[in-house]
């Protein structure tokens, strides 16, 4: 009987743990300036373009990238514990997640020299916000339906169709966006797309905003008009965009924030039930913990494979869907187990402001980066069903 | 896994595969091949291989029982193997020797409590102690006059009531009426109830984490073989997606239990191995609710039946929950002293680990 899933036991190393302390100083630094403010729901969300600055001149942002591109060439377990540190506070960090964790890596691989030069210190500096146009009108899980068309022209292509469900376009220097170059044939329905590295400021590119339930405006439209792209910003293969892209998934799938974007909430039910919780909130609080816990002892257990090479692509799946289950769930079980709190609580209002914040925006966390479907759908494939 | 742990696991495969293999043992019309399999076990040093050398064990590291423990799990076994690993690490911690055969460990249940005196007379109740009526000893964690002693005391000078678990493992009540422990000495300055509670929930973790292995295993071959509606109904997305949560339910196992594990064999005892050890047991229990039942789902009616295999594991499964501390005993502990540290610490203890 031989396991199919495994978990090898890494436990973060003493240069994390050093590094861990100077990002709790920093944030502790920024908390008492203001900048990071613990009792705003909405923190993790916000865009600061002069927070993300100094989290770029610490040399936390790219860092595991190769120093002539502005990194660090520092781990990837010790990016994990930024990431993880970040999140927890709260911080602002909209503006140079997504390049960070997925943007630059795909530019790392396949852009050409010059725009690496030109592009990736900027994204290590905090300068440079990143968007990702993928979903379209009718394609969304199934990517493979993008219709939006690049048409060959001289030095470049043409763009013509439209984006949408586009976090960030809306203040992105970039998007990497992916657009049809070519149809499908009849033996590979993935073939005809190409990625591409698009200047947001390029004439013809229009974002409309698409305002969410939370209220904020985080989604757009995209509607590109014969916008021009120039050939080198073509990123790989023209037409084999689907054979790029699936080894960074796993880092993409498996990192902290896939179960800790409800946190706060989590930490503010800790006030609210007090020092010393009647049984019901005891028992509802030690499982989330418990669950807290293990979701992470699986996350950095995938950090550690990746980190030695392995490619844990099942156990990363694993971990979004039930990581991101368990973190849309959270803050409905918190309004549960605080239902008999004392209105009086001191911190009643944070824990009320913030659970409505978690509450609506919930729902998407199991529709981002992959539903829980799509997700299952690839753990079925891991276990040899399909 | 280091090499030494990887062997030792093997060789428990290997006894195992040979012994107890779960369809053969299931068509078994009585408990003989159980002696066989002890005695292999016993032979190649698995049974005590927590106990040093000079106090009668194989003298491997905790690591290495750990990983006998979650093989052990892998094929539902029902012979004593995890609780005389256990009772002989605790005889050990205060330099008691270890007898030789199958022995059992007491008290297993939070509400239980047994005092010892001076003289070294046991006195009180134990509930639901498994394998109560087979082990040859069993190794008690008493209140003494002057603090915790471990005692070690023969199961035929007990009184054991009749009992079993869902799956019809011996699991009795012991009543010590005045019986004299066969030797005993003082716990070591911090194993009290609560450490003992810990590894308890920790090896039962580790062998439930084993068990939905298999029941992942058997689940995602049944589901290649069984034809349905023409094909077989591993093609059907409703199948695939229970599945999938099956997987990840597994997966959550595996790593609390291995996470868990690992710390202990780490020496480290303190709030941190709480949160693994408590964190495991709530988890894995969860897991074990959820996991069997979507093994039951998947094969239907069959799986429903003494004649399959699938049995052995989830009525196990189910039972496991209950001992060394169930998953809500565990979470009403762990909530308590999250809380009491307040919110600010509930971060850095998780990142801790």
């Amino acid at each position: 009987m031989t396991a199919a899933i495994q978990f090898d036991q890494l436990r973060l190393p003493p240069e994390c743990e050093k590094l861990r302390e100077e990002v709790r100083a920093f944030i502790a630094e920024e908390t008492d300036a203001g900048h990071i403010k613990p009792t705003g729901a909405t923190g993790g969300d916000s865009f600061s373009r002069e927070f993300s600055r100094k989290v770029g001149a610490k040399g936390w942002l790219g860092m595991t990238w190769p120093k002539q591109y502005g990194g660090q060439e520092r781990t990837f377990l010790e990016r994990y514990v930024v990431t993880e540190e970040l999140r927890v506070a709260n911080a602002p960090t909209r503006l140079h997640f997504v390049a960070d964790r997925q943007s630059g890596p795909i530019l790392l691989k396949y852009a050409p020299e010059h725009v690496k030069m030109k592009v990736l210190p900027a994204i290590c500096r905090g300068e440079c916000c990143f968007a990702i146009g993928m979903s379209e009108p009718n394609s969304g899980s199934d990517l493979f339906a993008a219709r939006t068309k690049a048409t060959k022209t001289d030095g470049g292509w043409l763009i013509n169709g439209t984006k949408i469900w586009t976090s960030n376009a809306h203040q992105a220097d970039y998007m990497i966006g992916l657009f049809r170059t070519s149809q499908p044939t009849k033996e590979n329905r993935r073939h005809g797309l190409t990625q591409f590295l698009v200047d947001m400021k390029t004439k013809g590119i229009t974002c409309n905003p698409v305002y969410q339930i939370t209220g904020h405006h985080d989604f757009n439209e995209v509607v590109f008009e014969n916008a021009f792209v120039p050939d080198d910003h073509v990123l790989g293969e023209i037409d084999g965009a689907w054979k790029q892209a699936t080894s960074e998934l796993a880092y993409e799938r498996s990192g902290p924030e896939r179960f800790l974007e409800t946190y706060y909430v989590l930490e503010e039910l800790v006030r609210v039930l007090g020092p010393d919780p009647d049984v019901r909130g005891a028992e509802g609080l030690g499982r989330l913990v418990a669950q807290l816990h293990t979701l992470r002892r699986m996350s950095v257990s995938v950090a550690g494979m990746l980190h030695a090479g392995k490619e844990p692509v099942l156990e990363a799946a694993i971990v979004k869907d039930v990581g991101t289950i368990w973190e849309q769930r959270l803050p409905h079980r918190a309004r549960e187990l605080a239902a008999f709190s004392e209105p009086e609580a001191t911190n009643q209002v944070p824990f009320e402001k913030k659970l409505a914040y978690a509450t609506t925006i919930a729902p998407k966390l199991t529709i981002q980066g992959g539903t829980t479907e799509v997700l299952r759908g690839i753990i079925a494939r891991g276990l040899g069903l399909r | 896994m280091s090499e030494t742990s990887a062997i030792v696991a093997e060789t428990a495969a290997r006894i195992f595969e040979d012994l107890a293999d779960p369809q053969t043992v299931n068509q078994a019309k009585d408990e003989a091949w159980q002696g066989p399999l002890w005695a292999s076990l016993e032979e190649s040093g698995l049974t005590l291989a927590w106990v040093p050398d000079t106090l009668g064990g194989a003298g491997a590291s905790l690591a290495d029982g750990f990983e006998v423990v979650k093989v052990a799990g892998r094929f539902a076994a029902t012979v004593p193997l995890a609780e005389t690993l256990i009772a002989g690490w605790l005889l050990s911690e205060a330099g008691l020797n270890s007898p030789a055969g199958p022995m059992t460990v007491a008290p297993s249940r939070w509400s239980d409590q047994l005092k010892i005196d001076a003289a070294g007379t046991l006195s009180g109740k134990a509930r639901n102690v498994p394998f109560g009526k087979s082990a040859g000893h069993v190794a008690v964690l008493a209140d003494g006059p002057s603090g915790p002693v471990v005692a070690l005391v023969k199961l035929a000078d007990i009184r054991a009531g009749e009992g079993s678990n869902l799956a019809g493992d011996s699991s009795v009540e012991l009543s010590f009426d005045k019986v004299k422990a066969v030797a005993h000495a003082s716990a070591p300055a911090g194993l009290d109830r609560h450490r003992l509670m810990l590894l308890g929930a920790t090896v039962r973790a580790n062998q439930m984490a084993g068990a939905l292995e298999t029941v992942l295993s058997i689940t995602t071959r049944y589901s290649g073989e069984r034809i349905a509606f023409e094909k077989p109904i591993s093609k059907f997305q409703a199948v695939q997606h229970n599945l999938a949560r099956l997987a990840g339910e597994t997966a959550a196992a595996v790593a609390a239990a291995g996470s868990a594990a690992d710390t202990f064999a780490n020496g480290i005892t303190d709030d941190r191995f709480f949160l693994e050890a408590a964190g495991a047991k709530i988890r894995v229990s969860e897991a074990a609710t959820e996991g069997a039942s979507i093994g039951h789902q998947v094969h239907g009616a069959i799986g429903f039946t003494k004649e399959h295999i699938l049995h052995r594991f989830t009525l196990r499964l189910w039972s496991w929950r209950d001992d060394f501390g169930n998953e809500s005993d565990w979470a009403v502990r762990l909530g308590r002293m999250v809380a009491s540290k307040g919110a600010d610490e509930l971060w850095p203890l998780v990142a801790s680990r």
